[in-house]
């Protein structure tokens, strides 16, 4: 791969500025993109990636700079100059009409037929011979709605080599998809690859740099810090290259001996997607689960959070046997859920990150219609230095802050109940790697202070070196646990693929 | 995409709340401004638009539509609708009227009647609601032709006169010199204020309506939520009814026709998004202002009542024009 890169140069743009209000969100940031060479972009959140790929697309214009495609310079003021010169940006939130079928999504804007009759027919089998010609299992017949958001990616991919493009940008494409998808993703991006279409990646994921990337263009703050090629250098360094230091300390974890047993379930089952979860959490310890995509894991604690009705299955906190069929009685028994879906199940984004962080505690500080501001500002700011959130004001609409902050809002939100058992789904997904590296440092305090920490996550090298106890679930079972002594990757994905 | 930094605040006062409040509507309160001081000073409407007379004119005529506004901003803030109110108005009134002048009862149940109307109403709209997934457009469509045809029936089309005395004072008395509506209007606006800014509810309808899955999450009782607020806004429209019957001395079974347009544009011109989760029931008084000042404004200028609907709409759309600018501005 990186030994073989071609000559042939797709793309190159150079020098590109862009400055908006206040914010210089693009500083003299260059990139090369040969043919047949899959680029990644990495760069914390708001390092300028985005603006970048839309300086590209055509939906922001550039305030200088330049770039060429295959050695020509060429004028880029539009979405549609974009596509005349063969770019094509698949976004992490797929733009395809849901009710309406493959074929005519690939040809949406230039349907085939005379006058205003539309040749269904050919636009059908056009779009079959496109999706078979590239080992798709899709059917050109199908709703988009219908499928899988895989087999929307690959729809939005079929989509952009039918207007040949010869430059694909794939947005954080694997951020929701499963590991078997995952391959097939990578395998059909290599023969593309193999066809001379280059491709600019970017992903918060470092093991897929390594798995599918030749050349890595690091950014940090709107400016350019550096190109590599992925297999002469190491994770460590890229990172110090994103983050702007070293992080010496990347995972931050003292074992400590756990206490009593403090949640106990047996036989947990939803009769849907979990169909028998038995665990156990002691005081002071980072409990991983980990699993496929679907595995059932974020089911079975939306059961112990209340949140399903009627599982079946025993649980027991502290000793007592509770049955939980609400989040306020689960709160009330000392347990907090960060979800997984920030976005959906979290976040009130118009509104101020004060009021996102104290949503859950308003009987700390409101009674009747008397509400105690000076308490509310107090609680705020504690979580806001406890957890080192990054925002301007309290006032700030949460929806303005980046990724990582947004999710020490979520966690200081649940830290605010006081709970006992902390369940964390998915604690670092879309968040970039300095505020990573605290959130582990903040679980590592909070066990060390008898919080019990229950972490979700597909992301293994988390799961490994953050873990006290590691349950692995396979279709909706706790299929083995492993102590952090023994567990590795392998260990993981054997039980996890049973 | 904005550098972000870590400052400390000390105490957010109210000073602090009031310039950030005028700050977010700096739109709408200049073209109220601009509105008054043209009418304060255009020689055909100098003389008559700045009498106290006139002034609580003005704040009477609006008090109905300010009352279903108040419902209406939670409802919206809710991501949802209420069109049943103008029809709530009718029937609340017909059967207040009908309790005085038909069953001889005291005034006092027959305006308790009226308001429990309202309330029954817009407790069946909070029951379906909440317990299904019908869109509340549906719903309160659904009510406002059942109101509207019910007030019709019990009338059979003409209006229910009222000719005790007393009927009056709810709609065209006077405490002092203030007309007893206005007075109402200002109790109204104090409790949505305080629900809306100072309660656990208020929070919870902002919640509701910004991220309904992000609420349950919350342990948020997103059913009851939705209850109250269309409870609420019944009871909003059931109040108006029957300060209007009074005020006409007479239950009229066309009462309120289109006072939902109203009230929703009052919310819409006072800032508060359609799509749910924001606003402010400020705002909403500011828009209520706005298009009951315009309102007399277009009378004191003689301008003939058809081209009236067509200013008023031209204004609704300027105001939330200028609101999309700002936010197109504060988004880029």
């Amino acid at each position: 791969m990186g030994d073989n890169l071609s000559d042939h140069v797709l793309l190159r743009m150079e020098h590109i500025h862009k400055r908006f209000p206040g914010v210089y969100a693009l500083n003299d940031v260059s990139l090369e993109l040969r043919a047949g060479e899959v680029h990644a972009l990495l760069g914390e959140n708001g390092a300028g990636k985005s603006t970048l790929i839309k300086v590209l697309g055509g939906i922001y214009s550039a305030d200088e700079g330049e770039i060429y495609v295959d050695g020509k310079k060429v004028q880029i003021n539009g979405v549609k100059d974009a596509q005349k010169n063969g770019v094509a940006i698949i976004h992490q939130e797929l733009v395809l009409v849901p009710h309406m079928t493959v074929a005519e999504n690939i040809f949406l804007g230039r349907e085939f037929g005379s006058g205003i009759l539309v040749d269904h027919k050919k636009m059908t089998e056009d779009a079959q011979a496109l999706l078979d010609a590239h080992e798709m299992n899709v059917n050109a017949n199908a709703l988009i709605k219908d499928l899988t958001i895989a087999q929307q990616q690959m729809v939005e991919i079929v989509k952009a080599i039918s207007y040949n493009s010869k430059i694909l940008v794939m947005d954080e494409p694997t951020s929701s998809i499963s590991d078997k998808e995952v391959a097939f993703l990578f395998k059909t991006m290599r023969g593309l690859t193999a066809k001379g279409v280059g491709i600019i990646y970017i992903s918060h994921k470092m093991s897929e740099l390594e798995e599918i990337c030749d050349r890595v263009t690091i950014m940090r703050d709107g400016q350019y810090v550096g190109t590599e090629v992925v297999k002469e250098t190491t994770k460590d360094d890229l990172i110090a290259m994103m983050v702007g230091r070293e992080l010496t300390n990347y995972y931050t974890r003292d074992y400590l001996e756990p206490g009593e047993v403090i949640l106990k379930c047996d036989h947990i089952s939803d009769g849907k997607m979990v169909k028998d979860a038995s665990f156990k959490v002691h005081k002071g310890e980072i409990v991983g689960f980990a699993g496929l995509v679907g595995a059932g894991r974020s089911e079975a604690m939306k059961c112990i959070f209340g949140l399903t009705q009627g599982y079946q299955g025993e649980v027991e906190i502290k000793g007592r046997k509770v049955h939980i069929s609400n989040p306020v009685e689960a709160m009330k028994n000392g347990i907090a859920l960060v979800p997984e879906d920030r976005k959906q199940e979290g976040l009130y984004k118009i509104q101020s990150v004060r009021y996102n962080s104290t949503i859950e505690i308003l009987d700390q500080f409101m009674h009747g219609v008397s509400v105690d501001d000076k308490k509310e500002i107090e609680i705020t700011q504690k979580y806001i230095d406890m957890m080192a959130t990054k925002t301007p004001t309290q006032e700030q609409l949460i929806g303005n802050l980046s990724g990582g902050n947004q999710q020490k809002v979520m966690i200081s939100r649940w830290l605010a109940t006081h709970p006992d058992i902390l369940i964390l789904d998915e604690p670092t997904r879309g968040v970039d790697v300095g505020a990573k590296s605290e959130i582990y440092a903040i679980m590592n305090e909070l066990v060390k202070q008898g919080m019990s920490i229950i972490m979700i996550s597909s992301e293994l090298p988390e799961i490994i070196n953050m873990s006290d106890r590691v349950y692995i679930m396979a279709e909706g079972v706790v299929a083995g646990c492993l102590n952090h002594e023994e567990v590795t990757q392998e260990a993981i994905m054997q039980l996890a693929a049973n | 995409m904005a550098k972000e930094t870590t400052k400390k605040v000390g105490s957010a006062g109210s000073p602090n709340k009031v310039m950030s409040f005028l700050k977010e509507n700096m739109g709408i309160i200049a073209a109220l401004l601009v509105l008054s001081i043209f009418l304060a000073v255009f020689p055909a409407t100098s003389g008559s638009f700045l009498t106290s007379k006139n002034i609580f004119n003005v704040l009477r005529q609006i008090s109905t539509n300010m009352l279903l506004a108040c419902g209406m901003t939670m409802v919206i803030i809710l991501g949802g609708i209420d069109l049943s109110v103008g029809s709530i108005i009718a029937l609340s009134g017909v059967v207040a009227a009908g309790c005085v002048s038909r069953y001889n009862l005291p005034i006092a149940v027959a305006l308790i009647v009226g308001v429990l109307i309202g309330l029954v109403i817009g407790v069946f709209n909070g029951f379906v609601i909440s317990r299904t997934t019908i869109p509340p457009f549906i719903v309160t469509l659904a009510t406002m032709n059942i109101a509207r045809g019910l007030a019709k029936v019990y009338t059979g089309g003409s209006p229910v006169r009222v000719v005790t005395k007393e009927w009056q004072f709810i709609g065209a008395g006077y405490v002092g010199f203030v007309p007893v509506p206005v007075i109402i209007m200002v109790i109204v606006l104090i409790i949505t204020g305080l629900i809306m800014n100072k309660t656990k509810m208020g929070r919870h309808i902002y919640a509701v309506g910004g991220n309904a899955q992000a609420a349950v999450f919350s342990g948020i009782k997103v059913s009851k939520v939705k209850f109250f607020v269309h409870a609420f806004s019944g009871v909003m429209a059931g109040l108006a009814g029957i300060i209007l019957a009074s005020r006409m001395y007479s239950g009229q079974p066309t009462a309120g026709e289109g006072a939902e347009m109203d009230a929703i544009a009052a919310v819409v011109v006072g800032g508060t998004s359609m799509s749910g989760g924001s606003g402010k029931i400020g705002g909403t008084i500011i828009g209520a202002l706005i298009i009951g000042i315009l309102n007399n404004g277009l009378n004191l200028l003689n301008v003939n009542s058809f081209w009236q609907d067509v200013v008023k709409g031209i204004v609704i759309l300027l105001a939330v024009f200028i609101d999309y600018i700002k936010n197109s501005k504060a988004n880029s």
